[in-house]
């Protein structure tokens, strides 16, 4: 077991990754590198702006999202996030310009400009998204005169997104996301504190997306402690209340990672204060209700809060002890987009008696990486932009048996005998709150109590192993 | 509510509604894997190849392993042959593959990055191989770069390396699933003839449980077979998008006579394939076969009364859409629309996706609407003018078959919400076999679920 800290022995790692990966031992402070830029011929995990700016726009539900570009940017995020909609589905579809090489040669604008044309004839929305991407970026089209021209045509809001792929990872991406939003929501006249008009109790909830409808359960929450959410930022959220968002009196924010940015602009620009919650564990849901009634100030908001907290708790309990009992002892690693959640997984993972042994992140920015760092165990191994040999050492290394990762990361866990959970965007049942506590911890029972294990890890899937099964208990 | 599709058909300019294709880099570095030992690079942006790596992943539930150029902003002003050169070196020196598949993508193409020379100009350790295709995405589709991908196979590695040929054929299987090309390499095997597949995803991409992850699986087209292949006497192209090209490059390259048939689906197709093995190669055709063409015939016999004169609309590759039209007349049905998402004109033609399925129509006493470049859209709205009784495609119909309830047959590239699919093939008898279940079940998994009590029947 390796128990320095600072650099991880090289075999097989890449010379430049040793200083992206760490093992918490002794070390007083985290000096893991991040936020840099991926190694050339490394198999990175990593998205790219494009990727980043869809994800945080995308569950506009009712907005055209029109990709300038070559097809394929676009048709590989046709509907791929299970953000849900409880009204408009034309988020759904899949808008391109599908640039040809003529269109590379001459440019994209006129192509564009037809596009919007066409769309906003066919749909009757408000509001349109216009994507750049890479080669957009290099053949120099002027989004902004193109969008500019149709908005005035149509008399609506055509907002163009600068996401071209090779200006950044995918944390550029949230930030060119957040860029439009800001412009979405600006009222007619310019940004200004707008203190007379907003309802007391309403806030701008930051950062959900409503994957598998996880905004949904939140929202009954806050209202049943006396909270308005006036507009999610983005899950099932709309042209009109985004317009609406000026008018909060307080952003809330789950994912920082996609929405630090506009959570300061919004202050700076209307005055909204912003706190950092988590909706994800037990702990944290219940620390972050009490956050919010204790920010309005108003015994009774606490009173209920707690008493919110009290009942949920008690209704979650004996299932949540079930499940302690059956996986108090193994091991968790975990590999996810941003450093916020991994913080919320690590604790999680602690309420169900579960040991994280491997932490990464893809977009992990470095304050997170030091709470990722005191929080977890001695031993446990840290890292920035993990490739798949670096992950399928550690997690065999550490004995895993579970990883929490996204859709690349799934079949190489199988494939090693180790369980998954998908807490990205195929997840499948809202893991928010109370009720998504339960889900995370039954998800985790039935993926690593599995009978399957049985076969593929024991027997490594061949008959040849039935006689021969000595392989190391996991 | 997921239907925002209007009926009326207007005549549109401005790009792609629901797309019905795909990027060509993700066709070449699906081909790129199915050489053993072979690691495919994206060259450009690491976005694209993490895109591509996922969209496989989700339909084959695999590993699937590239890297990337990873440009940044330097990249693309001053070029990325900086960026490639560090590439070729760390994935040596760190996967160390013995071959590393190079495609460009639309940013490295506009950029214009010269990649023989940059190649050249690389350190590649002794015995190591760099090959590449040019992928631009603003061309053609998954199909073509999975076309350019082979094309570079036989370019870079491709030898006739003595006067007579060889007794063996070399079979290029087409943008298949690896099902597809285990079954078109047993089907081979069953002659008794020597062939060389390539590329071959089987063993790669539906390789089993073995308790361990092994970056480069056991399966792949070895890369000396694919040199070998110059010296064959014949090669066979499935799929005239797919393989057609790269065969022809062969011919010219090594002299090796190339021959296209449709990708062999259904039995007229499967048939073709066969008999062109046996006439050059002077073999029998096996019991085994002929039992497995009796037994495919017997049971489209035993359910016809379930296909006939269903209306029946079709959309995905082009290669994969010429057998399927072809078997689906063959039961009986009547495909009414057609469509691909893949431009018609190749690199060296005009095409024929369009003229071929047209006259297969024609020739059972059909029309129907057949459209290269087409997309989901026009697809839908297609529909909503002729409906019709069954829709059969990759995932992405799932949101026409709920708007228009209709009984839905997931084929081709992507299937992403279905499993098992990649390992089962849908070409040779059996395969066709396997589709007559496919489609039989479903239109009366469907009859029996809006059947009125009185009306249902146990035997049917
Ligand atoms: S830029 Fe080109 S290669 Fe990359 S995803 Fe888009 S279409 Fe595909
Ligand atoms: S072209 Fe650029 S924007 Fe599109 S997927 Fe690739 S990296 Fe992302």
């Amino acid at each position: 077991m390796i128990n320095v800290s600072t650099a991880v022995p090289n075999d097989n790692l890449i010379v430049e990754r040793q200083s992206s990966i760490l093992v918490k031992g002794g070390q007083r402070k985290n000096q893991l590198k991040c936020d840099a830029e991926s190694i050339a011929g490394c198999v990175s995990q990593r998205a790219c702006v494009y990727c980043g700016a869809r994800v945080v726009l995308n569950p506009v539900t009712d907005a055209i999202h029109l990709v300038h570009g070559p097809m394929g940017c676009a048709s590989y995020t046709w509907d791929i996030r299970g953000s849900l909609s409880s009204g408009s589905e034309l988020y759904r579809n899949s808008f391109c310009t599908d640039l040809k090489e003529n269109d590379i040669i001459f440019g994209g604008e006129k192509k564009l400009a037809r596009a919007i044309d066409e769309l906003v004839e066919k749909y009757e929305s408000e509001l349109v998204f216009v994507y750049s991407t890479c080669v957009v970026g290099v053949i120099g089209d002027d989004l902004e005169a193109v969008c500019k021209t149709a908005a005035h045509k149509h008399g609506i809001q055509v907002l163009p997104v600068q996401s071209s792929g090779f200006i950044g990872n995918k944390s550029a991406g949230y930030r060119a996301a957040c860029d439009a939003l800001l412009r979405l929501i600006e009222p007619p006249g310019g940004a200004r504190p707008i203190n007379s008009r907003r309802p007391v109790k309403s806030v701008n909830y930051l950062g959900d997306f409503n994957l598998a409808g996880e905004a949904w359960i939140i929202k009954d929450y806050l209202k049943r402690i006396g909270v308005e959410v006036n507009v999610v930022f983005t899950g099932d959220s709309n042209y009109r209340d985004l317009k609406k968002a000026p008018e909060a009196s307080l952003n809330i924010m789950q994912c920082a990672g996609s929405m630090a940015y506009i959570a300061r602009r919004m202050e700076e620009l209307y005055s909204i204060p912003s706190l950092q919650i988590s909706f994800l564990g037990l702990e944290d849901t219940a620390a972050s209700l009490c956050k919010i009634a204790d920010f309005f100030g108003e015994p009774e908001m606490m009173r209920r809060a707690e008493e919110l907290i009290k009942e949920e708790t008690i209704a979650v309990q004996p299932e949540m002890g079930r499940y302690h009992e059956k996986l108090a002892g193994k091991k968790a690693a975990i590999y996810v987009g941003g450093g916020f959640k991994a913080i919320s997984l690590i604790k999680q993972f602690r309420e169900l008696g579960i040991d994280v042994v491997m932490v990464g992140t893809q977009t992990g920015r470095e304050v997170e990486y030091q709470t990722l760092h005191d929080i977890s165990d001695d031993g446990t191994v840290i890292l920035d932009d993990a490739n798949p040999s670096e992950l399928e050492r550690f997690m065999t290394e550490k004995g895993a048996h579970l990883l929490v990762g996204g859709v690349k990361e799934r079949p190489l866990a199988y494939k090693l005998g180790v369980a998954f959970i998908d807490h990205n965007h195929d997840r499948k049942h809202p893991l928010s709150g109370y009720v998504g506590a339960v889900n995370f911890a039954r998800e985790v029972y039935s993926t690593v109590c599995s009978p399957v294990w049985k076969y593929a890890r024991e027997t490594g899937g061949g008959l040849y192993a039935v006689e021969n099964s000595e392989l190391p208990e996991r | 509510m997921l239907d925002c599709t209007p009926k009326e058909i207007i005549k549109r300019s401005g790009g792609m509604i629901n797309p019905a294709k795909t990027c060509q880099p993700i066709g070449a570095m699906y081909a790129a894997l199915g050489i053993h030992n072979c690691l495919p690079h994206s060259h450009g942006s690491q976005g694209c190849c993490a895109y591509h790596r996922s969209h496989l992943t989700r339909h084959f539930r695999e590993p699937v392993m590239a890297t990337s150029s990873s440009f940044t902003e330097g990249a693309s002003v001053f070029g990325g042959g900086g960026n490639l050169k560090t590439a070729i070196k760390n994935v040596f020196s760190i996967y160390n593959p013995d071959v590393m598949a190079v495609h460009t993508t639309c940013l490295s193409e506009t950029i214009g990055d010269d990649l023989p020379s940059i190649i050249k100009g690389a350190e590649v350790p002794e015995g190591k191989l760099v090959i590449h295709a040019s992928t631009p995405s603003y061309q053609g589709s998954h199909i073509t770069g999975f076309s350019n991908m082979v094309k570079g196979m036989v370019t870079y590695l491709a030898k006739a390396t003595r006067d007579e040929k060889k007794e063996q054929v070399n079979i290029i299987p087409g943008f298949v699933n690896p099902g597809d090309m285990r079954e078109i390499k047993r089907l081979g095997g069953e002659l008794g003839v020597r062939s060389i597949i390539f590329p071959d995803t089987s063993g790669v991409l539906d390789s089993p449980m073995i308790g361990k992850f092994n970056m480069f699986p056991a399966g792949g087209a070895k890369v000396e077979d694919i040199r070998d292949s110059g010296n064959s006497k014949l090669t066979i192209a499935l799929g005239y998008y797919a393989s057609s090209d790269s065969a022809h490059l062969l011919e010219r390259n090594c002299q090796v006579p190339a021959i296209t048939l449709k990708t062999p689906i259904g039995i007229k197709a499967t048939d073709d394939f066969l008999m062109t093995l046996r006439s050059k190669f002077v073999q029998e055709i096996p019991n085994q076969l002929e039992e497995e063409r009796g037994q495919l015939v017997d049971v489209i016999t035993d359910n016809h009364h379930h296909f006939y004169g269903k209306k029946v609309a079709l959309f995905g590759d082009p290669d994969i859409l010429t057998g399927l039209t072809e078997f689906i007349l063959s039961l009986g049905m009547q495909p009414v629309h057609v469509l691909t998402g893949t431009p018609a004109g190749t690199l060296t033609g005009s095409g024929i996706f369009e003229k071929e399925i047209k006259e297969m129509l024609a020739a059972a006493g059909h029309e129907g609407r057949v459209k290269a470049a087409g997309d989901l859209f026009e697809l839908h709205q297609w529909i909503k003018n002729e409906p019709v009784d069954l829709l059969m495609g990759n995932t992405y119909g799932k949101y026409i078959a709920r708007a228009e309830d209709l009984p839905f047959v997931r084929v081709g590239f992507p299937i992403l919400d279905r499993g098992v699919h990649s390992y089962l093939p849908i070409v040779g008898y059996r395969g066709a076999m396997r589709l007559v279940e496919m489609i039989s079940d479903t239109l009366l998994d469907r009859q029996d679920r809006d059947a009125a009590d009185e009306d249902l029947e146990l035997v049917m």
